[in-house]
């Protein structure tokens, strides 16, 4: 089963509950989509690991073939070309690769070559396969990486750690998954950017629940958002400093306490009855 | 001369613009014959690439020199490509710095500053 | 006007929270909510009346009139973004995936497909006692750094202002390297983590890019002593200032959830952020820590 963990709202706990999840079934692959600050790795500590350089087309112009018609820099919608002394000047950060200047030159003067954006890393921690998105600073854009890592063979349960927001590249990331398990925290910017996310999985009609995390009291805005709404609330993970400390030091809570074992047992035993 | 500045309206009162790729218009004027025009920028509703695309009006306006605060190193590139000089404006208005222009008193921009999907040195 | 753009690299650290205990701090006259895919910041600002609205039209999207389109797939075909899809024997344009190249458009030979302009998003400008600037993109729009220059460039109708405050997005991609362009000092609020650190890091890495003067600070100090001494020594190392550390603190949660900022009620979070404030400013105005 595929289960994407998202949450509109960032440092909500996407990376505890995915990272968890994952720990605690019996087989599963953890894929880490938040490929601009990736952190499951850190928790993982994943070993055997191989790594996979992703790039992406940019054009490269033969000079001597180019005439000048600047057919190109009026195609481009990107203004990625200028024209000036007799000389075509491309700019890779800006180019979208998507292929059009190459078409439509007259003089078959643009090819294509590639430019390395980022990597994929996979490696092994326990029983859980570790694959890990990460974006080269400086880059705009990380969705050629999220292709490459929702592309892949997977075993036992798949665990998708989706970026933060709502944009196209969350959408990127839950489009394959069955189950979207959404994290919310108990704060008015919370709630405020859960409605964002629930309108996403909406709109994908993807079958989904809430996961209540750092639980304080009654008063729970995310909570009654939830009532209100109808959405099956899956868990309440209480703010617990205990937690809080394990998560803070890069260590896995379900692998290290049976009290948080338990949680995301019976978490991921819910979603796949859910789920189906 | 030819020269092109980037200006906040199309009026010599307006004062220069902070930004070169998203600047409303352009000043171009003529030194010899103080002479002038006011441009649209055709970058300045761009998605990306701001920069480049008012670069590339500004290099076929056929200009020798460009005055502006700052410049983003995308349009830089343009412009330099170009064999067009670039110098530091300063202060808010347009007429004393085509004044200290012609005084020989601006210096050229060294701090060329990475664009949005740049990084320098790479 | 000085501006001063809040990130963090990492999501949850206390932005937002932070950016509008600022705002009351500093009386800025101007600020700024970059985080146009979740913005947050309007919820804590106080007397915030009617906006001005406007559209804001992102790339344009590909449509294909299926009167005149014959099937012959050579859209799909050329399409980089998996933008076009085939079923019910009808070619279909993915509206969310289509990222506006026009290539489709040039290689159809019916002429049957054409771009059109879209709304990504939306922007508001209030501007009553000060100016305040933010946007909402449009779920599933492409994060360009258009709409945060956009929502940056109307914080100019505060010409008379002397300080502006900008909440930054998470991430280090597109629209945070378009919140830096222009700033004259970046605080990065670091979460003691792991996962923070990591973050922090990266961001570290985007601004130097940038040669942007930037400073640190810790929140949620004391939920892991030992990592916040890691960032510490980390500032020392790459001789980045350090402008404090702000405690954990329940209160935060209740003023942010009453919608007023943490310095509008008396408690250590609010108290620490004081320090925090005067230490960024002497930085931002001064160029050095006194």
């Amino acid at each position: 089963m595929k289960i994407a963990v998202l949450s509109g709202k960032g440092g909500t706990g996407k990376t505890l509950v995915s990272v968890n999840l994952a720990a605690v079934a019996e087989v599963s692959t953890y894929i880490d989509c938040d490929v601009e600050e990736p952190n499951g790795y850190l928790f993982f500590k994943p070993e055997d690991v191989e790594q996979e350089e992703i790039s992406v087309q940019i054009p490269v112009v033969d000079q001597d073939r180019c005439r000048g018609c600047r057919d190109c820099v009026e195609f481009c919608n990107f203004n990625a070309l200028a024209y000036t002394s007799d000389r075509l000047v491309i700019f890779d950060d800006v180019c979208h690769s998507c292929g059009g200047c190459v078409l439509v030159c007259p003089y078959d003067a643009l090819q294509e070559e590639e430019k390395p954006i980022g990597r994929v890393e996979r490696g092994v921690s326990e029983d859980v396969n570790v694959c890990t998105g990460i974006l080269n600073t400086g880059e705009a854009s990380g969705i050629p990486i999220i292709n490459n890592l929702l592309d892949q063979e997977t075993r036992g349960e798949t665990l998708i750690d989706c970026p933060p927001g709502s944009a196209c590249i969350v959408m990127e990331s839950i489009a394959g998954a069955d189950y979207c398990i959404l994290v919310a925290e108990p704060t008015v910017f919370g709630v405020h950017n859960l409605d964002m996310v629930h309108e996403l999985v909406e709109l994908y009609n993807k079958p989904h629940g809430v996961v209540l995390n750092k639980c304080i009291g009654d008063d729970n805005p995310a909570e009654a958002y939830c009532r209100d709404q109808g959405i099956d609330i899956l868990a309440k993970i209480p703010f617990d400093e205990k937690l809080g400390q394990i998560n803070s030091n890069g260590r896995i809570a379900a692998r290290e306490d049976d009290d948080f074992r338990q949680i995301f047992a019976d978490l991921l035993h819910r979603v796949k009855g859910a789920g189906r | 001369m030819k020269i092109a500045m980037p200006v906040n309206d199309k009026s010599m009162e307006s004062g220069v613009c902070l930004s070169f790729g998203r600047a409303p218009y352009y000043l171009i004027y003529e030194s010899d014959s103080e002479e002038f025009e006011f441009i649209d920028n055709s970058a300045a509703a761009s998605q990306g690439g701001a920069g480049i695309k008012a670069a590339q009006q500004i290099v076929d306006e056929k200009v020798e020199a460009v005055l502006a605060p700052r410049c983003g190193q995308n349009a830089a590139d343009v412009i330099e490509a170009a064999g067009i000089k670039i110098y530091q404006t300063e202060g808010e208005s347009i007429q004393d710095n085509l004044t200290a222009f012609a005084q020989d008193k601006l210096l050229a921009l060294d701090e060329i500053h990475a664009g949005f999907h740049r990084h320098r040195g790479r | 006007m000085k501006q001063l753009l809040i990130l963090s690299g990492k999501g949850g650290t206390g932005k937002t929270t932070i950016t509008s205990a600022f705002i009351k701090l500093g009386e800025a006259k101007a600020s700024a909510d970059c985080d146009v895919d979740a913005p947050n910041l309007h919820l804590v600002m106080d007397q915030l009346t009617e906006p001005e609205r406007a559209d804001y039209y992102g790339l344009p999207v590909a449509e294909i009139n299926q009167n005149l389109c014959r099937r012959c797939g050579k859209c799909q075909e050329h399409c980089r973004f998996d933008a076009i899809k085939d079923g019910d024997g009808q070619y279909r344009i993915n509206a969310f995936a289509c990222e506006g190249c026009g290539v489709c458009e040039y290689v159809c030979p019916q002429k049957a497909i054409s771009l059109r302009p879209a709304v990504a998003g939306e922007l508001m400008l209030y501007n009553n006692d000060m100016v305040f600037s933010t946007a909402r993109l449009k779920m599933g729009s492409g994060t360009s750094g258009m709409l945060v220059s956009e929502v940056k460039k109307r914080l100019k109708d505060a010409a008379s202002a002397d300080l502006a405050i900008i909440d930054g997005s998470p991430g280090i991609g597109c629209p945070v390297i378009a919140s830096l362009s222009g700033v004259d000092m970046v605080l990065i609020v670091a979460e003691p983590s792991l996962s923070g650190i990591s973050d922090m890091e990266r961001i570290l890495e985007t601004a130097a890019q940038f040669k942007t003067k930037a400073a640190i600070c810790v929140n949620k100090a004391d939920t892991n002593p030992e990592n916040t001494e890691r960032i510490l020594a980390f500032c020392r190392e790459r001789d980045l200032p350090f402008v404090g550390k702000i405690p954990f603190d329940q209160n935060a949660v209740k003023a942010i959830n009453n919608g007023q900022s943490i310095v509008d009620i008396d408690c250590p979070a609010g108290r620490a952020v004081d320090d925090v404030f005067n230490n960024t400013m002497d930085i931002l105005v001064y160029e050095e820590l006194k």
